[in-house]
């Protein structure tokens, strides 16, 4: 398998908390995040996937925690850090995080903070993490916007967030993001509030960042699309479980979880016109506060047995590839496919 | 094809808000022509801010329209709705409907999925309560929902479910209109295949016409018939959706289709990146409106604004609004004739095709 | 092993509680009460406002039940006496028990009070809604109107018109009316804007069912709980108000014994420094009703207010 972990995430569990109850959002999930490599994180919405990243950089809300497992990230010069027994807000964690890791969001607007210049805060990141002078840093601020194709750079390096447009903070956002040339970046759902010619256009720009500076990428959609475009790896969750992994061939092109074959069977796909026979998925995703004792898929999947009611099923590497499933049942419903 | 009956023709329609404390204004709909027929779904495309949600409020008279007119054709003749009484208009109403984006705001949180229906009905003519209820009983059992829910309250339920009641509600005064207006896009993508394939169903059941406006070009491709493509505005290529998406002409178009990703790994496609960001609708660029992120602009496009151009292409309507669009039917045609020979043409229909092109040329 | 801060470790206790609850598969069973009746509950000091407010009420409604003297009742043998068992908080200077003027001026100057607010309400919740709904000239002229209203203190504008109207107490419903509708009628106005936006209302356009029934049958149940809290507000500063009044004799007539009133009868300095009885426990139950009302109000916000996690 060519391309080194930078980090390796194992049996990740994060549960949310209200006053009364708890909310399994991750529950027992492990992957790989390759160098130079893009790791689509696919499900749909409530399934867990943003709760994933923000447990990588430990930016959860208040009312939550990593209960067990581990998040180790591969650094080049003092070996494996444990990023998850660090503390939420401990000096080492804050080194990392912006600096080794960063990450970006859905909505740029609310990311970046309105009252300070957008060249200042890339600026500050840097100075944060790199002890270098003003000068030095507005010079880098400047580079960095240059490499994000934002147009006068010399003159938008001094304007307000609200004086960008929204595929232009977006850019920013990742400029900041890139400032201190992270190992790893986690972009969750980047380009969903914006168009899709501007997601093209920040799309073009994360692949030049993986392929040139070997970024290690980890992006998460509900764009089947987007996964199809971006992705040399591919994890498919489910109310909170990671139901399929592997490369993107091996997943999109075989899928074998019955989830994820129900759901590349949902969409649409562009070309294909008004002959496709797109089949929903019956039923509806469970209450997290009130799911399924085992397989959280079983109530709606069609190949569903006794032993899937009692528990999750353990994860299945087909042999001699990447590819994980997490069903009983997977050879079952893959019988028709012709090989 | 010419015996599609018009149903709604909207004309040079202009929709302007003022800008508060400035004299500028936003041109959210700014002059389009548009001819809807019976038993059609157009599908109305664009990205955010192109005016595509106003144009189907401006024609249900929900946004009043600030110019044009908007044509609708009742059983005793075609009547602008913008000069209609507000009386007439509401009495008008009862034909033409709007399925709403959002599932948390489209239902009124305090009152059960009957108490909301139960006005609507009262005024178009259903007097005692037993009626109505029947009614909305009939119409959620339609969208496949069980008739006791009328009696629960819009937070009992999941964003599917509250689309179709959503649906339903549109459904209940039986119009022969339905503007759905990004019906599918706050949905999760198991569950949009779900409501399409109820919308397509209904329209079937209750030959419904359908302006589906949505900026998943993937979902318009599926449900509509014909496309319509706005850019800030303006409606700048219109066709038959099997057509639009193999003879894309104007460049913006073009760009769109080529910036989706689409969910088929092998599929390759030359991506066009487009420049730059959509200009604001208050400040709409002079000459045709694409001119500052088109690849293909000339001089003319920066004064001159492209007029609406109409082509027959393998014996359909294509229109398209572009100043260069001559060079891009002949370039659609070539590639035509270059996959000929795989499928030879029926000698007849290629007569009759030529004689048509022929016939476009010398006009 | 991880560090954890003091905090968190007090958190994560909890969190492992609940877990083992959710583990076993009781929170599953629980059954449903209701969320907003819950909320309020879990304020503390709602509960103790509404203790207080339901003893002061209850005991003002209930007057002759628990006193045997009348307000008005004068006994010139007993004048001056400081609380006793006999009269709990003493009498004044005229031997009227003061205990029973507090319990029957409350009668006054809750009705009074909450008359008041009541229509100011009216009014506000009418005007405002249709107006915020409508636009147009007609949400221009009230707005203005509120504006002239306001741009002057409450005080001197109840001052103004108790001078106009005379001294009594439907007079003085009337006035309070007058001068409160305003913040309800900005209030209902700016959450009815906020609510013509929903889709929902659109919805009922392309209905096109006439503008009462959109706007208040279908759209004024979404914009009460904020108007509900400001009315309990526009109440306790109203008791205030009719305090103050009577205090600087432009209130009720003397003769009616309102809070406002018995506090009037306090004001020279002999009475403040030897009589105390003659204004505190007045002042003290006006002060606890006040109190009380405001955290009420408070406690139906939380109820109301949806993101405020239950």
């Amino acid at each position: 398998m060519a391309g080194e972990s930078v980090i390796s995430v194992r049996h990740l569990k994060t549960y949310f908390y209200t006053e009364k109850r708890c909310n399994k959002a991750v529950n027992d999930v492990s992957f790989e995040i390759r160098k130079g490599k893009c790791l689509c994180v696919v499900g749909e919405s409530g399934c867990g996937k943003s709760v994933t990243a923000s447990s990588i950089m430990q930016l959860l809300p208040r009312l939550s925690r990593i209960e067990e497992g581990e998040i180790i990230y591969h650094t080049h010069d003092k070996g494996d850090v444990v990023l998850s027994d660090l503390g939420k807000n401990s000096k080492e964690m804050r080194a990392y995080r912006g600096k080794n890791i960063a990450m970006i969001f859905q909505d740029p607007m609310t990311a970046l903070n309105p009252v300070f210049k957008v060249g200042n805060q890339i600026a500050e990141n840097i100075r944060q993490h790199d002890k270098c002078s003003k000068a030095e840093a507005r010079k880098r601020t400047l580079e960095l916007l240059k490499q994000m194709g934002i147009p006068e750079p010399e003159r938008r390096i001094d304007q307000y967030p609200h004086e960008y447009s929204g595929g232009m903070r977006q850019r920013a956002m990742i400029a900041l993001a890139m400032s201190c040339s992270p190992d790893v970046l986690l972009a969750d759902e980047p380009t969903t509030a914006l168009d899709v010619t501007i997601q093209a256009q920040i799309f073009e720009l994360m692949t030049k960042l993986k392929e040139e500076n070997d970024t290690a990428i980890l992006l998460i959609t509900h764009d089947m699309g987007v996964v199809c475009e971006m992705a040399d790896d591919v994890l498919v969750m489910y109310m909170g479980n990671v139901v399929e992994s592997g490369t993107a061939r091996e997943v999109l092109k075989n899928p074998k979880h019955p989830y994820t074959r129900a759901l590349l069977a949902s969409i649409l796909v562009l070309g294909k016109g008004k002959d496709q026979n797109i089949q929903p998925i019956r039923g509806m995703t469970p209450n997290p506060y009130n799911r399924p004792p085992g397989c959280q898929f079983e109530p709606r999947c069609d190949f569903a047995c006794e032993a899937c009611r009692e528990r999750m099923p353990d994860e299945e590497v087909i042999e001699g590839t990447t590819h994980m499933i997490r069903c009983c049942n997977w050879r079952e419903a893959c019988k028709n496919d012709g090989e | 094809m010419e015996n599609k009956e018009v149903l709604l023709t909207v004309k040079n329609l202009e929709t302007h808000f003022p800008v508060k404390g400035s004299k500028k204004v936003v041109r959210a709909v700014d002059g389009v022509d548009l001819t809807v027929y019976r038993g059609e779904t157009l599908g109305l495309v664009g990205e955010s801010g192109c005016g595509k949600t106003t144009l189907g409020k401006s024609i249900l008279q929900l946004v009043k329209p600030t110019g044009g007119e908007v044509f609708y054709y009742f059983p005793d003749g075609p009547k602008d709705l913008r000069k209609m009484k507000n009386r007439e208009l509401d009495a008008a109403r009862k034909n033409m409907q709007i399925v709403f984006q959002d599932p948390q705001s489209s239902l009124n949180p305090s009152f059960t999925i009957y108490g909301a229906m139960s006005d609507p009905l009262k005024k178009f003519g259903l007097k005692t309560k037993e009626e109505r209820r029947k009614h909305v009983g009939d119409l959620l059992e339609e969208v496949n929902m069980h008739r006791d829910y009328m009696d629960r309250y819009p937070s009992e339920f999941s964003g599917g479910q509250r689309q179709r009641i959503g649906i339903a509600r549109a459904l209940s005064v039986d119009p022969e209109l339905v503007v759905c207006d990004e019906a599918v896009s706050a949905l999760d993508v198991s569950i949009q295949a779900q409501v399409l394939n109820l919308l397509n169903r209904l329209k079937q059941e209750r030959n419904l016409t359908y302006i589906f406006i949505s900026h998943n070009l993937s979902v318009i491709e599926y449900i509509s018939d014909r496309i319509a493509v706005m850019y800030l505005g303006k409606i700048v290529e219109l066709a038959d959706a099997d057509d639009l998406y193999r003879d894309e002409l104007h460049p913006y178009t073009k760009a769109l289709f080529s910036a989706i990703p689409v969910a088929d790994i092998d599929y390759h496609k030359e991506r066009i990146l487009l420049e730059g960001d959509v200009p604001s609708p208050m400040n709409i660029p002079s000459g045709c409106r694409f001119h500052t992120r088109c690849q293909y602009c000339i001089e003319k496009c920066k004064t001159e604004d492209p007029e609406m151009k109409s082509y027959m292409i393998r014996g359909k309507e294509h229109q398209v609004a572009c100043h260069r669009s001559d060079e891009f039917v002949e370039a659609a045609l070539a590639k035509d004739q270059a996959a000929a020979p795989e499928r030879p043409e029926n000698p007849i229909a290629k007569a009759a095709r030529e004689a048509e092109e022929a016939g476009e040329k010398a006009e | 092993m991880k560090q954890l801060t003091r905090a968190e470790k007090h958190l994560y206790r909890k969190f492992d509680k609940i877990r083992e609850r959710e583990e076993s598969g009781a929170n599953a069973k629980r059954k449903k009460s209701s969320r907003a009746v819950a909320k309020f509950f879990s304020n503390r000091l709602a509960i103790v406002g509404l203790v207080i407010f339901s003893v002061i009420f209850l005991a003002c409604v209930f007057a002759p039940l628990i006193t045997k003297y009348q307000a008005e009742t004068v006994d010139l043998r007993n004048i001056l006496k400081a609380p006793s068992g006999i009269h709990w908080f003493g009498t004044d200077k005229v031997g009227r028990d003061v205990f029973s003027r507090v319990l029957y001026g409350g009668r006054y100057s809750i009705l009074i009070a909450s008359l008041g607010a009541l229509g100011g309400a009216v009014i506000g919740v009418l005007l405002g809604s249709y107006a915020g709904y409508k636009g147009g000239w007609f949400d221009k002229v009230f707005m203005r109107i509120g504006e002239a209203l306001t741009s002057f203190p409450t005080m001197i504008l109840n001052l103004l018109f108790v001078t106009i109207m005379g001294r009594s107490m439907r007079n003085l419903i009337i006035i309070f009316t007058i001068t409160g509708w305003v913040g309800i009628f900005r209030l209902a106005r700016a959450t009815m804007l906020s609510i013509r936006e929903e889709e929902y209302v659109q919805a009922l356009h392309a209905f096109g069912l006439n503008d009462a029934i959109i706007c208040f049958k279908h759209m004024l149940p979404n914009a009460l709980a904020p108007i509900i809290v400001n009315i309990t507000i526009n109440m306790a500063s109203m008791i205030l108000e009719e305090a103050a009044l009577s205090f600087l004799g432009l209130g009720v007539p003397m003769q009616i014994p309102t809070w406002g009133n018995i506090l009037n009868a306090s004001q020279d300095m002999y009475t403040l420094e030897k009589a105390w009885w003659m204004w505190a426990p007045v002042g003290t139950t006006i002060t606890l009703f006040v109190m009380s009302i405001n955290f009420i109000g408070d406690g139906i916000r939380d109820m109301t207010d949806t993101s405020v996690q239950g």
